[in-house]
């Protein structure tokens, strides 16, 4: 299994440096989690549509793990700790 | 068991026979179990010369710098929050676990709360579905550490003789997903 880290598009607005946004939510692949339980917590979590959440779920699934949010590390650690509360495998990671 | 689907009022229902009802209490219990906090640590007689203060900032330290835990079940439900950097882990797990534990507790107990114990019909709000899910979730992380599940599964299964002790809870496993999924699918 690779270990690239997927391409997503981060929401990031014209007017603002990428440094803004230095912190980055990861979710690992595991074998447990049913795929459409990863997709239905990325769209509920999140808010994601369900193309956007499906697309990370694979991603997370063929690649090993996927960028599904960024942002200040503050919100990056509240992301990984309800995800952590739904069981999924996430890690706050510095986008450096 | 009836598989879950939504109903009007938003929520879901389904039935399970009272062996899967006992069953699915007896495994959230477990887990319940397993993730209760541990007593508090044992009070140490104070040194001479060690401030009141400094006494309580390592009773501080003890109660709330837990480590990940050794259990790889627990180090599953409780997993770091941070990769390759322990102290970051530390500190975020520091802040985060007790809630964390407190969390999964109150979802294995709303489970428990709305399973009635000789089975029968259930009927589930949104908020008791989300609860139903994570515990179910909690249950099937436990088991698929526990066996050594990887991704295949099936295989896995396959392999087993017929009379290994492992295979009732191979079997466990596999329907215990398809709980889940019915679950999903009836919320998404």
């Amino acid at each position: 299994m690779s270990v690239a880290p997927a391409e997503v598009d981060l929401p990031r607005s014209a007017d603002r440096p990428v440094s803004d946004k230095p912190w980055v939510t990861i979710v690992w692949n595991d074998p447990v989690n049913l795929m459409t339980y990863v997709t239905y917590v990325f769209q509920h979590v999140f808010g994601y549509p369900k193309k956007k959440a499906t697309r990370l779920m694979l991603d997370v699934h063929h690649k090993g793990k996927a960028v599904v949010a960024a942002g200040a590390r503050e919100a990056m650690e509240h992301n990984v700790e309800v995800l952590h509360g739904y069981g999924l495998w996430a890690t706050v990671q510095h986008d450096s | 068991m009836e598989p879950f689907r939504p109903t009007r009022g938003g929520g879901v229902r389904a039935a399970l026979a009272p062996a899967e009802a006992s069953l699915l209490r007896s495994l959230v219990g477990q887990v319940l179990t397993l993730i209760a906090p541990d007593g508090p640590p044992v009070a140490h007689v104070q040194p001479d010369g060690v401030s009141a203060w400094d006494a309580l900032d390592a009773l501080d330290a003890q109660l709330t710098a837990p480590q990940t835990p050794e259990d790889p079940v627990l180090a599953r439900l409780l997993p770091d929050g941070y990769r390759d950097d322990p102290d970051a882990a530390n500190e975020f797990r520091k802040y985060t676990e007790s809630g964390l534990r407190g969390a999964k507790q109150q979802a294995a107990q709303e489970m428990l709360d709305t399973l009635p114990e000789a089975g029968g019909r259930i009927q589930l709000t949104n908020d008791q579905a989300h609860a139903w899910l994570k515990a179910l979730n909690d249950v099937r992380l436990a088991l698929g550490v526990r066996l050594g599940v990887t991704e295949e599964f099936e295989e896995q299964w396959n392999r087993l003789a017929a009379d290994d002790p492992q295979w009732a809870a191979y079997e466990v496993y596999a329907w215990l997903g398809a709980v889940q999924e019915s679950l999903v699918q009836a919320l998404a």
